[in-house]
């Protein structure tokens, strides 16, 4: 008994300080006192946690770093993948859009038929002006059909095996094709040169020949259909005590840049040379 | 088994001449790999092959290109002819022989080519085919000697194996 009363006082006086306290608290007397205990707790919170983050860092960083640079090598291995895709959808945005115009001019031309082919390479020899097709006798390609862009006549099927087809350009030195100038209402033989210039050549010294002539086939011989577009008269050359005047073209097609034609698979060449005379024996 | 090898490699040769060789050019000339191929091959010591191996060049060209047949066939033989008499005249600098064969070669594979073209009515011009043509052609051949020659050389060390001294 006498043991447990003074326990019962402390039990009384503890909870009279507590409700003490409590109503100090509620009445808000204690409000600076709280205040300095809890920055000083949340500062050495905060000093105990920034600290411990640190050290954390500090043991882990070698980690971090492999694994980010392996990381980076992932991402950019990512990139360059991503990069040639890139390269990859551009070079079909390319070909689609040369496709497009091809098949626009295929489109506007509906009495013939064409066959489309890739450029797969040139002639060996750098005197001749050659580029092969990929596409040959196996797809109804034919010797001496014309070859032709959507801007305009490319060349004639000099070769055909089963897979594969040799076109003379028209700007080969070998090459020699029979325009009519637009303008002029004139006849005249365009050749080519070792240059790749295209030249006309034979025009009557009648006829008044001007720069910016347009010059298509004219389909005589029977080697070209007519009315292909070949390009334009830069310069005309006229001397007097010449047969023929000479004028330069500018052809509309760029014949180094070709990657897709058209071989126009209707067209049937006429070979006219049992009709050219020969001298008797 | 030397000579069959001559096939992959002169093919791989010329799809690479017709699609990218031939694309790249100084003035109007371009680079001939087949003839710098057969050059290098013909100036190997330890090759015996030289011959089939131009007549298999000559005939893929004779096949692919424009020119009349027999000029890539008989230029062909001719500049290997002319490495094999080198290479046992000079074979203690091979690099010196091969510039010649290329430089010798190709002036006489483009002489032939001119005058077998002017022949048959193809109206070139000897002197602008020579000075626009056939002088960078000469050039290129000869930038292409040097790694060609190495390459050759491996090739042939691989066919070709030395014989180990007991």
């Amino acid at each position: 008994m006498k043991k447990n009363f003074p326990r019962s006082l402390q039990t009384i006086v503890i909870a009279l300080l507590a409700i003490g306290v409590v109503a100090l608290a509620l009445g808000g007397y204690l409000t600076s006192l709280s205040n300095l205990v809890n920055q000083t707790i949340v500062g050495a919170q905060t000093w105990v946690s920034t600290r411990y983050l640190a050290v954390i860092d500090f043991l882990t960083v070698p980690r971090d770093v492999a694994s980010l640079r392996q990381r980076n090598a992932e991402l950019e291995a990512e990139v360059a993948r991503l990069q040639t895709q890139v390269i990859g959808l551009q070079q079909q945005v390319t070909e689609t859009q040369i496709l497009s115009a091809l098949v626009d001019f295929a489109r506007a031309s509906p009495e013939n038929t064409y066959k489309a082919a890739t450029v797969i390479g040139r002639d060996p020899s750098p005197f001749l002006r050659y580029v092969i097709l990929n596409i040959g006798s196996n797809d109804g390609i034919r010797r001496g059909m014309p070859v032709v862009t959507d801007q305009g006549l490319v060349g004639r099927v000099d070769a055909v095996t089963a897979d594969a087809a040799r076109v003379q350009l028209i700007t080969d030195p070998a090459s020699a094709v029979n325009v009519s100038l637009q303008n002029s209402k004139t006849e005249a033989m365009l050749v080519g040169s070792i240059t790749g210039n295209l030249s006309l050549d034979m025009i009557s010294q009648d006829v008044t020949v001007q720069p910016g002539d347009v010059v298509l086939t004219s389909g005589l011989g029977g080697g070209y259909p007519p009315n292909l577009l070949v390009g334009q008269v830069v310069s005309v050359r006229k001397l007097d005590y010449e047969l023929f005047q000479q004028a330069a073209v500018q052809p509309i097609v760029n014949y180094d840049q070709i990657q897709f034609v058209l071989i126009i698979t209707n067209f049937k060449p006429v070979d006219i040379a049992p009709l050219i005379p020969t001298a008797a024996p | 088994m030397a000579t069959l090898v001559a096939f992959p490699v002169l093919v791989l040769a010329l799809m690479l001449q017709t699609a990218v060789i031939s694309r790249i050019n100084l003035l109007y000339g371009s680079a001939d790999l087949i003839l710098v191929i057969l050059a290098a091959w013909a100036l190997q010591e330890r090759v015996t092959t030289a011959w089939q191996w131009a007549l298999v060049g000559g005939v893929l060209v004779a096949f692919v290109s424009g020119l009349p047949w027999f000029v890539p066939l008989a230029g062909y033989l001719l500049i290997v002819g002319m490495a094999r008499l080198l290479q046992r005249r000079v074979w203690q600098a091979p690099l010196l022989a091969m510039f010649a064969v290329s430089f010798t070669g190709t002036l006489m594979l483009h002489i032939l080519s001119i005058f077998s073209l002017r022949l048959l009515g193809d109206p070139l011009p000897v002197g602008d085919s020579f000075s626009l043509i056939t002088l960078p052609s000469i050039l290129l051949n000869l930038l292409l000697a040097i790694p060609v020659y190495a390459g050759m050389r491996d090739l042939a060390g691989w066919l070709y194996p030395a014989e180990v001294e007991a």
